[in-house]
């Protein structure tokens, strides 16, 4: 028999012995999206021009190559973490499962790695 | 440990439909589109890093009709869903919990992103005709 108090039991410890942390970088790349997004989507309505060389410019400005790629880190974090809730409460024959979270998983970091080095192509390729 | 008669939650084919659980629902359909979205961006940053006619190839797909419905669908994901999580991050704080509040709140946002969307195409389509 435990002597912890109700309360120092439950404290941070949900039935899966975890969670917080998921839920808390749920809303913290939540949060820093809204800004990246919002920029994003006004600079692509904004922009003279969605052509190659218009584009390649855009892209490898400093500033917006690294708001590039803090947008597709945090867009893809922020991805991983969602559909993995979904996967989980949708998907319930246990080989399935494993299956296709660790298939999200390693989705995700595939399009974080493409994404954050497809940046840097464009800015390092793009005469200055 | 003595059972403890908790509320159960109804199932969910007897569960009356309402604007609080279609706005949730919701919430996550258009969180799955928008994890395409995402695998779309990452795909147009990669036609981009590859050339130009792998960029061509991209933008003859994105500009079809098909394409361009596709865009629309994600661009109203991308409003709902940024509307409706700032409402969550509300709840989060401790906001507008009680049942007037949260439908208002909910209407709202549906509203919000109806305009968004609109506003983002008229601006998009007229500037490309320009």
């Amino acid at each position: 028999m435990s002597l912890k108090s109700p309360l120092g039991r439950v404290l941070g410890l949900g039935s899966a012995g975890a969670g917080t942390e998921h839920w808390l970088a749920q809303r913290l790349s939540a949060v820093a999206m809204v800004p990246l997004t919002l920029w994003f989507a006004v600079s692509v309505v904004s922009l003279p021009s969605l052509d190659f060389y218009s584009m390649t410019a855009w892209v490898a400005a400093p500033l917006h190559a690294v708001l590039l790629a803090l947008l597709v880190v945090a867009l893809v974090y922020h991805s991983s973490l969602g559909t993995q809730v979904v996967a989980e409460d949708y998907v319930h024959a246990p080989g399935l499962r494993v299956a296709i979270l660790a298939a999200l998983r390693l989705v995700h970091v595939g399009l974080a790695v493409a994404g954050v080095f497809a940046v840097f192509l464009i800015a390092t390729r793009a005469p200055l | 440990m003595s059972q403890v008669s908790r509320p159960l939650s109804p199932h969910l084919q007897v569960y009356r439909w309402q604007i609080s659980n279609t706005l949730s629902i919701l919430h996550r359909i258009t969180g799955v589109a928008l994890a395409l979205g995402g695998c779309a961006l990452v795909g147009w940053l990669l036609a981009l890093a590859s050339g130009q006619s792998a960029y061509a190839a991209l933008g003859g797909v994105l500009g079809s009709l098909l394409g361009q419905l596709v865009l629309m669908v994600w661009t109203f994901s991308f409003f709902y869903h940024l509307c409706n999580g700032l409402r969550h991050l509300a709840w989060d704080a401790g906001y507008g919990f009680d049942k007037s509040a949260a439908r208002k709140s909910g209407l709202a946002v549906v509203a919000a992103a109806g305009v968004l969307t609109v506003i983002f195409w008229v601006v998009a389509l007229t500037r490309v005709t320009a």
